[in-house]
């Protein structure tokens, strides 16, 4: 029997708020730049791309030029390619690279990295057509495959996608969707005809994105020839391993130090080392495999945490009471035709914001597991309302304006 | 154990560690000795210990916190000589002494048994002196006894620095041991606030009730806090400010809010005990500790476990141990104002804060702080 590994990395950054003052509101509107804090979007983008975006484009690149076989797919939210466009060009070229191999595909996603699908779904669709929009420019192609925000994934999502003329979508590969099947086949979300979805293997996929560099960890150093040989382990019969993370995994989350691009680079020779081994993107590995069964998600399913659901985002008071004061400005918001309001609403939609106000890691001996730019989850809730408090009076002055 | 107050005659946080210290180490089966310079009154003689006093009236003269004075000095010794003949007549394990008041016996006695000395420091001369030096013989007491003691306790990370960085104490001689708040000692606290019906009166109509409580001195940066009351203000109108204590700087915080014409909305409440004081924590929605330098502050965990919404400067000890709270610069009024409006404005950040500020509380126990001085007394005694 022949195996397919796809491998899908993510690729995103948010606009960060930058701490904006109750005071600042109604008298500045420069959320996105934040001159001297950890919010300094600028300097992100630089660091990022110093540290992943370029050594990881290079090597994908050099991989793809040594090994005809070697495929993957990448999906890039709205937010990182404006940013890229912004303050790193070269990184945006060398994606535009990539795509001119004909052998990385671009799969669709929200814009703006947002859970609009769950919130206000005429706007999601805007957006996955916004996204759509940016690829084609940029990179030629027209995504088929989608995967929404954090790999949020229900029945509707699936039926949703299935509407919109989608062959695939993604999804965690998670044991109370599965039961005691396993995820490396395809399979068809039920009601619906012909689609496919794809299910991460999770363990390892993690294995590299979460424990690569894990000194504790019992298969520590993991090297590219003990991965190969751990998926050639894997019972005959199983035709695909899907390999989904960030992209940030390579140099950012995992550094050069500890060999992660050492890893990446010798990984298709291992794995192709087998004969039976391939690589291919998500539409070939949907082209080539018949749905083995179907998958039934009422219940949202991400890829997050150990719970692997939205907590993460919605769990708490202030991220559901955020997002129903950004949400309810829908159409207030469209209906104003304001390029910058809408931009500015929009950019306030991106998951991140919400995952900075989650409560549940912030507590003594794992400050680490609290990612991100603010002091607390507070602060972030606290920037956030004051930056749509601000939002909300431009939206009354235009209105004011416009009414006389 | 040496001590210079217990509740209820208690000006600060002092005497109230030392009381739940001693009860739960007695509760683990440790026999104390507690010596004060006054009388308990008979209603609050604590069971659990033996308490010698010195002098006989009956209520203190001086607190914890008092000025050096010669009358001060008077009461010094008097307490230095009772430790002299205690320690005379009975063994004991380990001298513990709390504060510079005691110190000065603490090491007395070290001298005369050889006995390990454990010293506690709730409050540094620079503290109580709103960082300025202070008393050059209190510094100078503190600085003996530190540098003699076998072994030192600081009431957190930041005072431990302290005593590292201006007391050139080894990191490794100090431990720290925070102090607790536990629910049940509010339990008399009910939802019956008929102490402050104004308030409950106004915030049935919108308003929010915000609680500072502490000595009115420069310490506790209040005069930053009327400047945030301010800012607030502006923004939304339908705050209230509770500021409960008294001290030297009540007239100057009077003349200033009205000064910023927010006087209307300052209750100056003075001096609290029992219910009223209670009372305080329970109507507040929100609770301020604006602290210039504050070595634990223990009412911001009284606050916590009454179910405020607690924001609290980063300079004082308490900000180690309650994370789940805002946190700003003492002189930081725009962002302190900044908080006050937003948590005033969202039911939903006021409710996360107070939930998990509460259930973080919860977790800091004076039954452990007790298991943890006794280990330190273990070391203490090796260390002789």
């Amino acid at each position: 029997m022949s195996r397919t590994i796809c491998l899908y990395l993510h690729v995103h950054q948010p606009y960060r708020l930058r701490p904006f003052s109750v005071f600042d509101a109604g008298t500045h509107t420069d959320y996105w730049l934040d001159p001297a804090n950890n919010a300094n979007n600028e300097q992100i983008i630089h660091k990022v791309a110093q540290k992943s975006y370029r050594p990881t484009n290079t090597l994908l690149l050099e991989l793809l030029e040594r090994h005809p076989e070697f495929h993957f797919s990448l999906s890039i939210t709205g937010t990182l390619l404006e940013q890229l466009e912004a303050w790193a060009p070269d990184v945006l070229e060398s994606f535009k690279k990539l795509a001119a191999t004909g052998r990385v595909e671009f799969l669709a996603e929200t814009y703006y990295h947002s859970l609009a699908f769950f919130y206000a779904p005429q706007e999601f669709e805007r957006q996955v057509a916004l996204h759509t929009k940016k690829i084609q420019e940029l990179f030629g192609q027209t995504p088929k495959v989608f995967r929404n925000t954090e790999l949020a994934y229900n029945n509707d999502l699936a039926a949703w996608a299935e509407k919109a003329g989608y062959t695939g979508i993604i999804t965690e590969g998670w044991e109370p969707i599965l039961g005691w099947r396993s995820p490396n086949f395809v399979y068809r979300p039920v009601h619906t005809q012909a689609m496919s979805v794809l299910l991460k293997n999770y363990k390892l996929s993690d294995d590299i994105a979460f424990r690569f560099s894990d000194r504790t960890w019992a298969e520590w150093p993991l090297t590219a020839e003990k991965y190969a040989h751990w998926l050639n382990a894997l019972p005959a019969d199983e035709s695909l391993v899907n390999l989904f993370m960030d992209y940030e995994t390579f140099g950012e989350h995992q550094w050069d130090d500890h060999g992660i691009f050492d890893f990446l680079r010798h990984l298709p020779d291992e794995v192709l080392r087998q004969r039976s081994n391939s690589f291919a993107t998500l539409s070939h590995a949907i082209a080539a495999n018949k749905p083995v069964g179907t998958i039934d998600a009422p219940d949202v399913i991400t890829w997050a945490d150990t719970e692997r659901d939205l907590t993460a985002w919605t769990g708490n008071a202030m991220q559901r009471d955020a997002l129903q004061q950004v949400y309810e400005l829908e159409k207030a918001i469209l209906a104003t035709n304001d390029p910058h309001l809408t931009e500015d609403w929009r950019r306030l939609q991106t998951s991140d914001h919400f995952y900075y106000m989650c409560t549940k890691w912030f507590n003594d001996g794992d400050v680490h597991a609290y990612f991100s730019p603010y002091q607390s989850p507070y602060d972030a809730f606290i920037y956030f309302c004051n930056a749509l408090r601000d939002l909300r009076l431009r939206l009354q002055e235009h209105n004011g304006s416009s009414a006389q | 154990m040496l001590g210079w107050e217990l509740p209820p005659d208690n000006s600060g946080g002092l005497g109230v560690a030392c009381y739940h210290l001693c009860r739960h180490l007695a509760d683990q089966g440790v026999a104390i000795d507690f010596v004060m310079p006054y009388p308990v009154r008979p209603d609050h003689a604590p069971q659990f210990m033996r308490v010698h006093t010195v002098h006989t009236s009956s209520a203190p003269i001086l607190g914890a916190y008092s000025q050096w004075s010669e009358q001060l000095r008077e009461h010094q010794n008097a307490y230095l000589q009772k430790v002299e003949q205690l320690v005379a007549q009975q063994n004991y394990d380990v001298i513990h002494a709390h504060d510079w008041l005691t110190f000065e016996a603490g090491m007395r006695a070290k001298k005369l048994t050889g006995l390990p000395f454990v010293a506690h420091v709730h409050s540094t001369e620079y503290d109580r002196a709103g960082g300025q030096a202070g008393s050059p013989l209190a510094h100078e007491i503190e600085q003996t006894a530190l540098l003699m003691a076998d072994r030192v306790v600081a009431v957190s990370n930041a005072t431990k620095s302290q005593l590292v960085q201006r007391y050139d104490v080894p990191e490794s001689h100090i431990d720290v041991v925070y102090g607790a708040s536990e629910a049940e000692l509010l339990k008399s606290t009910t939802p019956d606030t008929t102490t402050y019906t104004y308030l409950r009166t106004m915030q049935q109509r919108g308003y929010k009730v915000v609680v500072s409580l502490g000595r009115l001195t420069v310490q506790k940066g209040l005069t930053y806090l009327l400047e945030a009351a301010a800012l607030a203000l502006r923004q939304n109108p339908k705050l209230l400010f509770l500021v409960v204590g008294d001290g030297e700087q009540r007239d100057e915080l009077i003349a200033r809010s009205a000064e910023l014409g927010i006087a209307r909305n300052i209750i100056f409440t003075g001096f609290l005990r029992g219910k009223a004081w209670r009372d305080a924590y329970v109507i507040g929605d929100l609770f301020i500790m604006s602290s210039v330098s504050e070595p634990y502050g223990l009412t911001a965990l009284e606050a916590a476990n009454t179910g405020n919404a607690i924001l609290l400067t980063k300079q004082s000890g308490v900000s180690e141990v309650l994370r789940h709270s805002l946190q700003f610069d003492f002189w930081d009024t725009c962002t302190l104002a900044d908080y006050i409006v937003n948590v005033a404005a969202h039911d939903s950040l006021r409710f996360e804060l107070a939930a998990n500020a509460l259930n973080q509380a919860r977790t800091v126990r004076w039954e452990s702080a007790a298991q943890k001085l006794q280990a330190i007394y273990h070391i203490a005694k090796a260390a002789v």
